[in-house]
């Protein structure tokens, strides 16, 4: 055994960067794909000269941050869905923050009562219908999914995915848990296939001709518009608002909490004030095709073009609290079977 | 000074060296189980929490389906492996046909292309716009999909295949030393006795091969079981996808610690099974490593047979994803060839290199010290401290940060009260942690194969050597180490591998701005962009090449063939 080769190895492991450690940073803990920041903490960077430092995961940072209790090196959490915020608030992870900027630039409706969190961009829960199959105003609401006539002609992606969990909390939420259980399992019965893949593979899969009809978030579509080899199958696929006439269209977040435990916290403040402000909210709409959450802020082109959203008035904090009940649901109807 | 043993007195060996012998063994033993074993008992705790029960939900709803899917790819990755495994393993050993040299260690190729990664290929090709339906559409005329049939990759099936063709090379990789290492005098002696090939091999050649065999498959069944990326993708329901739904959906890691110990349960039980079964059997090191194999001269025909047995899994395992995955690394070369990469790629390799070192040593550590102490104890420590394997990475990961950051948490509230100097996480969110959780993931395989290598040298080697006035551990680094020198490559280099493509517990517990290939690829395959990250995956895959060429041919070097 070679013990000097041993030694030497841990050495050089040992000296790889451990973590960044200077005055002026920001320790950033996100849920969503560190590619898909970058150019928003560039900008953030650019501004202030403080520097980030990103660790991204799908699952798992909040335990790490419960674990690593007061000495954890996170400043914020940044994630989607609002359920996750709420998870991270209920675990006593994120402390309260009153501040003027982000309460000037985000709507009530669209932060914690005490600041807990704040979103940054909302997304709407859409209808994608086929252009060719399906009429102009044949379908207007998530309703009207269940409706037999569609039998055989709708695609989802998975039930238990959190876009949909939380659309299916809104219709617990508005019909109560009988009659939205019944709903989904119309809509189940609907689809032409086994729940699968994400909200991109539902808009191919309408052009691929395998369905008419299928639910997914806005953006989805602007991006595959965006994308060269993606716009052809887009271009087969109409987007419908939701319930537009009626409570409007159910609506998700992406956000932003400051945790308990923050080291860096008035940088950390300003990269919540810096992200709700113009500059980075609109690489938020051009970027990524989101709603910016500052209402001073317009949509994309792309996004404009499909006509005004009229969002569901259904607080946010509710959709969080049903969550449960239309995760159990989904198993009673099986829906992903 | 050891007693003077009567040679015929083997069975006694064992007290007899373990008297003469330093507690330091065993105690070092007994530290290294227990802080290897922390994750996994910290899950353990973990499932005694849960938020509330989610046993009846489960029940009654979506468990009978998760079980059935479980068992029915537990079952199908098992066919594959075995059948692509033990054929191929038999083949290439005994019989003679074209290519048969480089199909040796062609068949380990597999092993380095990551389940994830062949998964995202596979459905990049055969999908609906992938080439090979839209030249089937060009060739026949067809329009939409309704217009004709294709298998859906993305089912249990396909997740199947993918998963069966990148593990069956654990099964090929011991079957194989384990035909190797049987005398060819009993095949000889059975031909003589009257039983043809085919059942010669079935009566002789395989039982005595099946604890090598078994010790592949379980391998197999952990990783399939703990599988996340491949089943995810595919949408197949297996109890890891309940897992992760009682976790993040439900909010309820103590619910999903408790799935999580329930795989862990069936895989001991099965694993206990396997060696309760052949209890009866025992084995000498009867065989004679100079006795050279005489392979099989076969007709045309049945050469051609070896030739499809062995191309097929290497074509579908590795040529294709390789291939496909130069492709995009070619098209995407200029935005994929940079400074990060070149980075990530430096923290691939000194992150696995030092884990596969580290898993070595505590694998000789806690091998070695069971050879000297061979208890009930020391069974069960072995056992205890290969559990890491058989839980799924991010519930280790989750394992791994809660005795970590309690002990960092732990100094940093010492150090406050005594000095008034906070040393705050020490551990925890460090490339230690990432080697920790590593160590703890792969110690199974090292301590494993380490293990069944030590106990075919005779005792009276340890005995001669001792007796000769050198201790343990003088007898360890000057006798045993020498002779296993050939299976340390090979433990040490298939865990560097595994740590090459290990994913979910290096996404949680890595460092701030710290990227591993398989992380990085994972950023944009998870958003539906594997082309702009090939080149980082295939060097995964290449880097995986040259350590399994190293391994082929320390396993062809223990015997001469004629």
């Amino acid at each position: 055994m070679q013990i000097k080769h041993v030694a030497a190895a841990l050495a050089v492991a040992s000296a790889l960067p451990l973590s960044a450690h200077g005055a002026d940073e920001v320790n950033i803990y996100s849920y969503r794909q560190a590619n898909l920041l970058q150019p928003l903490l560039n900008a953030f960077t650019e501004e202030t000269g403080i520097e980030t430092n990103v660790v991204f995961a799908k699952n798992g940072l909040a335990e790490r941050l419960e674990r690593e209790g007061r000495n954890s090196p996170a400043d914020v959490v940044m994630t989607v869905d609002i359920s996750r915020l709420n998870d991270l608030v209920e675990r006593g992870l994120t402390q309260p923050l009153e501040n003027d900027v982000l309460e000037q630039n985000i709507p009530e409706n669209l932060r914690h009562p005490e600041g807990k969190w704040y979103a940054l961009t909302t997304r709407g829960r859409m209808i994608y219908a086929s252009v060719d199959r399906v009429a102009d105003g044949e379908i207007t609401s998530y309703e009207e999914l269940a409706d037999p006539k569609w039998e055989g002609r709708i695609c989802t992606r998975s039930g238990k995915h959190p876009y949909n969990i939380a659309l299916f909390s809104s219709m617990i939420a508005h019909h109560g848990e009988e009659e939205a259980q019944a709903w989904l399992a119309g809509l189940q019965n609907n689809l032409a296939r086994k729940p699968q893949g994400g909200d991109r593979d539902q808009i191919k899969a309408i052009a691929e001709g395998v369905c008419d009809l299928s639910i997914g978030n806005s953006y989805y579509y602007g991006k595959m518009l965006a994308d060269e080899s993606q716009r052809p199958a887009a271009e087969q696929v109409r987007i419908v608002f939701p319930n537009a006439e009626g409570r409007g269209t159910h609506i998700n977040i992406s956000g932003i909490a400051l945790t308990n435990s923050s080291p860096n916290r008035e940088n950390a403040i300003k990269l919540m004030e810096f992200l709700s402000q113009e500059k980075a909210q609109q690489i938020y709409a051009e970027a990524n095709t989101e709603y910016p959450a500052n209402p001073d802020i317009q949509p994309s082109g792309i996004v404009a073009s499909w006509g005004e959203m009229h969002p569901d008035s259904l607080s946010l904090q509710q959709i969080a609290e049903n969550r449960e009940a239309a995760v159990r649901m989904v198993d009673r109807v099986d829906y992903d079977n | 000074m050891s007693q003077p043993a009567d040679p015929a007195d083997y069975k006694l060996h064992q007290p007899l060296l373990a008297r003469r012998t330093s507690k330091r063994w065993l105690i070092s033993a007994i530290l290294t189980t227990a802080i290897v074993a922390l994750p996994v008992l910290s899950v353990l705790y973990l499932a005694f929490f849960p938020e509330e029960n989610i046993w009846p939900h489960l029940v009654n709803t979506t468990l009978p389906r998760y079980l059935t899917t479980t068992f029915e790819l537990m079952v199908g990755v098992i066919a594959i492996t075995l059948a692509v495994g033990v054929s191929s393993a038999w083949l290439i050993t005994m019989c003679d046909f074209p290519g048969r040299r480089f199909f040796e260690w062609a068949m380990l190729l597999p092993f380095a292309v990551p389940a994830y990664v062949i998964a995202y290929v596979y459905t990049n090709l055969l999908d609906y716009a992938g080439p090979v339906q839209i030249a089937l559409r060009e060739l026949f005329g067809w329009t939409s999909a309704q217009d004709y049939w294709f298998p859906e990759i993305r089912s249990l099936g396909g997740a199947t295949v993918m998963i069966g063709l990148v593990l069956y090379p654990y099964v090929y990789l011991l079957a194989r030393a384990a035909f190797l290492e049987q005398s060819p005098s009993l095949f000889s002696v059975s031909r003589s006795l009257g039983h043809s090939a085919l059942s010669t091999f079935f009566r002789v050649v395989l039982p005595i091969a099946r604890p090598a065999i078994a010790v592949g498959l379980s391998l197999v069944l952990m990783e399939t079981l703990n599988d996340f990326g491949t089943v995810d993708f595919f949408a197949v329901q297996t109890l890891t996808a309940g897992l992760f739904d009682t976790w993040m959906n439900m909010g309820n890691l103590g619910g999903a610690a408790q799935i999580a110990t329930t795989m862990l349960s069936f895989v001991v039980i099965l694993v206990t099974l396997e060696r309760y079964s052949r209890r009866k059997q025992s084995q000498f090191a009867t065989r004679d490593n100079r006795e050279p194999i005489q392979r099989f001269t076969l007709s045309r025909k049945r050469q051609w047979f070896c030739v499809i047995v062995c191309a097929l899994p290497f074509l579908l395992g590795f040529v294709i994803p390789a291939l496909s995955l130069a492709y995009y690394a070619w098209e995407y070369f200029d935005e994929s060839w940079n400074p990060t990469f070149l980075q990530n790629t430096l923290n691939s390799l000194l992150l696995s290199g030092t884990a596969a070192l580290t898993t070595l040593l505590i694998g000789v550590t806690l091998a070695y010290s069971r050879r000297l102490h061979n208890t009930q104890g020391m069974q069960v420590l072995m056992r205890l401290s290969s559990l890491g394997y058989a839980m799924p990475g991010a519930v280790l990961a989750v394992g791994v940060i809660i005795p970590l950051a309690g002990f960092d948490n732990w100094l940093d509230d010492w150090m406050r009260q005594l000095f008034g100097i906070s040393t705050g996480l020490l551990l925890s969110g460090s490339t230690f942690a990432l080697v920790f959780a590593y160590t703890v993931r792969f110690l199974a395989v090292s301590a494993g194969s380490v293990e069944s290598a030590l106990q075919k040298i005779t005792p009276s080697m340890d005995m001669a050597s001792r007796s000769l006035g050198h201790s343990p551990g003088g007898t360890l680094i000057r006798v045993h180490l020498p002779m296993l020198r050939g299976t340390l490559l090979t433990a040490a280099l298939v865990v560097f591998v595994d740590c090459m493509k290990e994913l979910p517990a290096t996404l949680i517990l890595r460092p701030f701005n710290f990227d591993t290939l398989a992380t990085y690829v994972y950023q944009f395959a998870s958003d539906e962009q594997l082309a702009h990250s090939a080149l980082p995956a295939l060097i995964i895959v290449m880097a995986g090449i040259v350590p399994i060429i190293l391994m082929s041919r320390s396993i062809g070097n223990t015997r001469s063939v004629a």
